[in-house]
């Protein structure tokens, strides 16, 4: 009896954290009931595939690609094209199993894509991969039967039959979809990271000189990797066509190419989880940023930046940076100098948006004489005022947030030093 | 008399002008353990970097246990049970140490490119990554990602990453430098060990280390080999006095 239970923590302590994603993945759309919420939740659903593929080229194989959404696209056309095969009754594939198309679609192109591109890595492979966005996304104009044009390719998912008897009419059920897919996909290239060419691709990325004299092709090393990375993206861009019934030529474009490299980077590449964190945060930031203020690409282009310059780790480096801290129970040391470093951080913030804005408004907006209005105040950008408290802001927030840093600084260098001792 | 474990005939290398192997014709014996030593810049780096496809020759012929490899691809060269270390050395630092012995035991226990095995349950690749720790005395230090180690531990785990492979002829690039007198002797009695029964081609310039682990010797000056002979007559060589030691003292 003792032992059992002894193996039922065990289950928990391993899986635990699996279960509980699980868990939340099934009772999320409960919380969020509007329309609007549960097609975000589809989104990120799909971004995290998207993101965790592109992370098997930077993050786990060290390659920076400029054209991942070349395979997301593309699944998302392959199973367009097969959606509306099915649907004419050429052939029945269930509904639920459609965004396979794309993945077995996207592995075969990957294949013969990553053979081209990965001889060597760095910046040969990077060019190339931007080659290759250049190559679909011109080809998309040129065969209009494939890609439809400017007006992409339809399909309507309900005169495909589902094998669970499902109706995929509302939002929900294929939200549910995407989720069994994401889930599928994330534990899936999770194991991919323990077999022996998901540590080979990590070895090849840190010395394929050494890769190569322990028996190693690196050329081929990377190649696999790199399909099964297309195979990934493409139930990604499976899943799309399937929400959306919609396949244009933008998703194969350099637009989605790039910001999955930055989800994936904010999110941060040398851990696992990184990319699903840096995937929901830039799917939210981009539907509800983009409610809130026409500027939104300008915050996103500075968060991106910011992150490149102060954490190139990423959000999940920044978390990790903790885990020894937590562990040593010392996070109570730390939380003071982060409280402290809040206050001037959000007038700095405040400053920036203020900027921003009224530039904005000033520029682009059709009325740049109508009085403006933000956070429910109103006020003509042409004053004076406006710009007094945002320059006087900015540089408020600025000073008192070097202080700040200069706080947290110490508490680190506190929290290391105890850190040292005990360990010693 | 059995094949030869490696054979170089007639081999030049030149980078642009300058000629740095200059028609080396060398055979070791299987079982032997070989030393190169020589000058500095004479070319002994170059010669192993040619031996293990890390450069195609200009012209002439490798064969390693009998069969030709002349420029084929290192990881060719590998699979056909030729291994070296690097005088730099070449692990993975990101990875842990056992990781890193793991890693290099893959290809020739089967697994090559596998996308569906987990490492982690395949029960008999990890006992021989346990066993090859052991051997090189790093069971403690497994989980230490190898760029952190110390230096001649980071020069022990690259003999065990170059020997875990199981390969037949195992070269080592100064195998020895840079370490202190005790660690010198722990690295001999290590090379001893792993390359039991197996041909071992070395450069090193601790003589010590050469005169102690090497059946033959040969010396390698301007990318010419002078001599190749038993340790004692190459001590007692008036060439090799002239152009190695000589050169040293100057």
């Amino acid at each position: 009896m003792k032992k059992k239970d002894k193996k039922g923590f065990f289950m928990w302590s391993k899986h635990g954290l699996w279960i509980a994603a699980m868990l939340i993945v099934i009772i999320l759309p409960f919380f969020f009931r509007s329309g609007f919420s549960r097609s975000m939740l589809s989104q990120i659903g799909i971004a995290i595939i998207f993101a965790l593929s592109y992370n098997m080229l930077l993050g786990q194989a060290g390659l920076l690609s400029f054209g991942h959404a070349v395979f997301y696209g593309l699944g998302g056309f392959f199973t367009i094209h097969i959606l509306n095969t099915v649907s004419n009754g050429v052939i029945t594939i269930p509904l639920e199993l459609l965004p396979l198309a794309g993945g077995f679609g996207a592995v075969i192109v990957g294949l013969v894509f990553g053979w081209l591109s990965t001889e060597r890595a760095g910046t040969p492979f990077a060019l190339i991969s931007l080659g290759i966005g250049e190559l679909i996304a011109a080809s998309s104009l040129m065969f209009p039967s494939f890609f439809g044009g400017e007006q992409g390719i339809s399909g309507d998912r309900m005169t495909v039959f589902a094998l669970t008897g499902i109706r995929f009419g509302k939002q929900i059920t294929i939200y549910y979809l995407i989720a069994f897919w994401a889930f599928l996909s994330i534990v899936l290239m999770y194991l991919l990271t323990q077999t022996p060419l998901g540590r080979l691709a990590n070895a090849v990325r840190d010395n394929p000189e050494r890769a190569s004299f322990i028996g190693y092709n690196p050329h081929w090393v990377r190649t696999l990797q790199y399909a099964l990375a297309a195979f990934f993206a493409g139930i990604a861009g499976g899943l799309f066509a399937v929400n959306y019934e919609i396949v244009t030529a933008e998703t194969v474009g350099f637009i989605p190419s790039g910001n999955v490299l930055m989800m994936t980077y904010i999110g941060g590449v040398g851990h696992f989880f990184g990319p699903i964190l840096g995937a929901v945060l830039v799917t939210f930031m981009q539907l509800s940023l983009a409610n809130m203020t026409h500027a939104w690409l300008i915050y996103f282009g500075l968060l991106f930046i910011g992150m490149v310059i102060w954490a190139p780790s990423g959000i999940a480096g920044i978390i990790m940076l903790h885990e020894p801290v937590w562990k040593a129970k010392l996070m109570k040391r730390l939380i003071p100098s982060y409280a402290l470093a809040v206050f001037p951080a959000l007038i700095l913030f405040l400053g920036t948006v203020m900027f921003i804005e009224i530039s904005y408004h000033l520029s682009l907006s059709v009325d740049p004489t109508a009085p403006m209005h933000l956070f429910g105040i109103h006020f003509r950008a042409q004053s004076l005022f406006p710009w007094g408290i945002t320059v006087f802001l900015i540089l408020i927030g600025f000073g008192l947030l070097q202080r700040a840093i200069k706080r947290v600084r110490q508490s680190w260098g506190e929290v290391n030093l105890i850190m040292k001792k005990e360990s010693s | 008399m059995s094949l030869p474990a490696v054979k170089l005939t007639d081999v030049y290398k030149s980078f642009g002008k300058s000629r740095i192997i200059n028609r080396v014709n060398l055979e070791i014996n299987t079982g032997e353990r070989h030393a190169v030593i020589g000058p500095n810049g004479a070319g002994k780096s170059t010669l192993f970097n040619l031996i293990s496809g890390f450069y195609p020759v200009s012209s002439g012929r490798i064969e390693l246990k009998g069969r030709e490899i002349t420029n084929l691809s290192s990881h060719q060269i590998n699979r056909r049970g030729l291994s070296r270390s690097f005088q730099v050395t070449n692990i993975f630092p990101k990875m842990s140490v056992f990781e890193n012995i793991r890693c290099a035991l893959l290809w020739t226990t089967g697994y090559r490119y596998s996308f569906w095995h987990l490492c982690g349950r395949l029960k008999r690749l990890n006992e021989k990554a346990e066993e090859l720790l052991e051997k090189i005395s790093m069971t403690e230090r497994r989980h230490v990602p190898a760029g952190l180690l110390a230096y001649a531990e980071q020069r022990a785990l690259e003999i065990g990453v170059t020997i875990a492979g199981d390969a037949d002829v195992i070269l080592l690039d100064e195998p020895t430098a840079g370490m202190s007198r005790s660690e010198t002797e722990r690295a001999v009695s290590l090379i001893r060990e792993v390359t039991e029964s197996k041909t071992l081609i070395m450069v090193e310039h601790d003589m010590s280390v050469v005169f102690d682990l090497a059946d033959r010797i040969s010396v390698l000056v301007y990318g010419e080999i002078i001599t190749t002979d038993s340790p004692d007559n190459i001590r007692n060589n008036t060439r090799v006095q002239e152009a190695y030691l000589g050169k040293e003292s100057a």
